[in-house]
């Protein structure tokens, strides 16, 4: 089973909602629907195909109803009993907690089940606990009173009510009708002679069943429940995951509010990342190519006035003046290469980054796999975070080889740089790695380090894009 | 000697043309795109052509694809490649053909009109003209090695030179030495350097600049 990996701070709101929930209604529906023209082979294998589903629909089904009602009615009523015994002596101050523990696991559970099994994304925006909870008796009681207060607590409580009754019966309504359906096709077999004889008479639903013509028709009824179940056994498990998700998704309004707030502490980055670069662009060539050409032009008025009466110091400031031009020129080359080089803009990031990597001391392995070019900030950012990467494997870690591994999957482009150093690199503590993990937010990217004390150092990026 | 020039700025278009015409060269053509200078080059076929590294329409390294294409067409075509910037991955692409008849320099190089146009000649004749920081960025990169760093302050100065694809005579000039001593140090560089002494000087700078960028 493949857990939902939690989404990131800031992908949360792109995944959630109605959309996710319905790539598999949607598969489910292309699948239904690939057979219909494909002839008899076609819609026998269809018909399998539904039969298989409609099976394992049977047994999630019945883990699902057993889980709702032990799990879910067992825990209702630790709540009550736990709640009930805060007035007495407080008591239930220290075990609510626990007991709100476990429903969150048993919540946590369900959840995964939803995705694993019913592509059905169920976010869990339990906000955690703010720091400073004070340890012992004091803290217990603290982190009781903050649980009781958080909205998603009574949530999932009204949750596990919700799912005790109607999840369960939605749950148990797929293997049921498999069992009730075959049960009907055993008693039109011959069943019904053992069991009348026993019972005295016995009613399949509406059908009074005495003889074989009426355990006949209870095995037609029986067939119909078997078809109903064919069609219906999927769609009750995902009813049942859905009226979970009624409850238990704080939904998109917890979703974007987390996204907002990522927003918000990403542009704040941006502007400041950009306005400090345009105060350092400003500072750069006012004291450097703007300077410059004041000098040239000074040596060159100088010149000027004096090319008659000495034009040995004239020539001899010429050449000053032409000094001051190419100095000017390779400050603005500098200069220009920390706005945007000039081969990103004219090869893209593969060629930068290999061209980035020539100049440096070390040997450089460099394998760029992309389907072409990259949006154009987006490129801009990674390049700089490799660029600041590989700075520092090359200062601080004192690599002797790195390797930088760029290409583009899943709808992301993924960075890895590693290198041969001292490792010990951290995010953080004023590190270029901090400003890089910055600059990658601005792009939803993230940014992992694995550096242990004696290296090897893997520094890995992702950042979502698309490809031209 | 008939040269095609490809510069997008008007300003430095003008200024190559008038560069050129003064020191005798005949402007055959002188195109501000890509697609002008590949029929430009297809077309004339001049003795040299000038192209800046960035053309339109596209603005990106187009003159730099023309160049290689018309070199793949008609070998050993010389092209000076010029750009604002000089990056090691591209004079690798220049010299990856091994033909010689390139050459790859700053725009600013032109500022000094005489060593430029010695430049120009030089690959016109089918030498290399590399640009200085081409070369001090190659020896950066393999100052730390064993061969390299055998070698005198001296022989390092002329290595340096050689690789930027001056001749014998022009090396000798600017350290203002003897060229016998120029050819004395030449051998010993290449000694230490485990290269094959070659009398041609245009074999020996491409000889340097495949030692220098080879993988490591």
């Amino acid at each position: 089973m493949d857990t939902p990996s939690s989404p990131g701070p800031g992908r949360g709101a792109g995944r959630s909602g109605p959309g996710a929930g319905t790539t598999a209604a949607a598969a489910f529906a292309a699948r239904r629907n690939t057979p219909r023209g494909a002839g008899r082979d076609g819609r026998r294998a269809g018909l399998a195909v539904r039969a298989g589903d409609a099976g394992l629909a049977a047994v999630r089904g019945l883990v699902l109803a057993l889980s709702s009602l032990a799990g879910s009615l067992m825990l209702s009523v630790l709540v009550v009993l736990s709640l009930v015994m805060i007035p007495v002596g407080g008591v239930g101050l220290l075990t609510t907690p626990a007991v709100l523990r476990l429903v969150r696991l048993h919540a946590d559970r369900r959840r995964r089940l939803a995705a694993a099994w019913a592509g059905i994304r169920v976010e869990a925006p339990y906000e955690p606990l703010p720091d400073g909870v004070p340890p012992g008796v004091a803290g217990r009681v603290r982190r009781c009173l903050l649980l009781l207060r958080s909205p998603a607590t009574w949530r999932d409580l009204a949750w596990l009510l919700a799912d005790m009754t109607g999840g369960a019966l939605l749950a148990v309504l797929a293997p049921g009708l498999v069992a009730e359906g075959g049960f009907g096709i055993l008693l039109a077999l011959g069943l019904w002679q053992p069991v009348v004889s026993a019972a005295g008479g016995w009613w399949y639903a509406f059908v009074p069943v005495t003889g074989w013509f009426t355990a006949f028709l209870a095995g037609l009824l029986g067939c119909v429940w078997l078809l109903v179940a064919l069609f219906a056994g999927p769609l009750l498990v995902d009813g049942h995951f859905r009226l979970g998700r009624v409850l238990l998704d704080r939904g998109r309004a917890a979703a974007l509010a987390r996204r907002v707030d990522r927003l918000t502490a990403t542009r704040h980055d941006a502007v400041d990342t950009s306005a400090a670069e345009l105060r350092r662009i400003e500072r750069d060539l006012h004291d450097g190519a703007q300077a410059r050409l004041v000098a040239m032009g000074m040596d060159l008025g100088v010149a000027e006035a004096m090319i008659d009466e000495d034009p040995v110091k004239a020539r001899e400031l010429l050449g000053q003046a032409r000094r001051s031009s190419a100095q000017a020129l390779t400050e603005l080359r500098d200069l220009v290469r920390g706005i945007h080089p000039p081969v990103l803009a004219e090869r893209g990031l593969g060629d930068a980054v290999r061209a980035l990597a020539l100049r440096l001391p070390l040997p450089v392995d460099v394998d760029v796999e992309l389907p072409g070019r990259l949006a154009e900030p987006v490129e801009a950012a990674a390049y700089f975070a490799v660029s600041e990467v590989l700075t520092n494997a090359v200062k601080h870690a004192r690599a002797e080889r790195i390797r930088v591994d760029v290409h583009h999957a899943g709808g992301a482009l993924r960075i890895a740089v590693a290198d041969d150093g001292t490792g010990g690199a951290v995010v953080g503590a004023g590190s270029g790695l901090a400003g890089v993990e910055r600059r990658l937010g601005t792009f939803d990217g993230v940014l992992a380090v694995s550096s242990p004390a004696g290296g090897p150092t893997v520094v890995t990026m992702e950042i979502p894009c698309a490809s031209s | 000697m008939r040269v095609v020039i490809a510069e997008d700025l008007f300003l430095l278009r003008d200024g190559l043309v008038r560069m050129l015409r003064a020191y005798g060269f005949e402007v055959a053509a002188a195109v501000e795109s890509g697609p002008e200078l590949g029929r430009a080059l297809a077309e004339l076929r001049p003795d040299v052509a000038v192209v800046d590294v960035r053309l339109p329409p596209s603005h990106t390294d187009e003159g730099l694809q023309c160049a290689l294409a018309a070199r793949r067409d008609r070998p050993g075509m010389p092209v000076l490649v010029l750009s604002q910037h000089v990056e090691q991955l591209y004079a690798r692409e220049l010299l990856a053909d091994g033909d010689g008849g390139v050459g790859y320099l700053l725009k600013d190089r032109v500022l000094d009109a005489e060593q430029f146009v010695d430049a120009v000649h030089r690959v016109a004749a089918g030498g290399t003209a590399m640009d200085p920081q081409v070369i001090s960025q190659l020896l950066a990169r393999r100052s730390v090695e064993r061969p390299l760093a055998a070698l005198t302050p001296r022989e390092l100065e002329v290595l340096e030179l050689m690789a930027e694809g001056r001749s014998k005579t022009a090396i000798a000039a600017q350290l203002v030495v003897t060229e016998r001593a120029i050819a004395k140090h030449t051998s010993n560089i290449f000694a230490k350097l485990g290269l094959e002494v070659s009398d041609d000087d245009n074999r020996r700078v491409l000889a340097v600049l495949a030692y220098l960028d080879r993988e490591r």
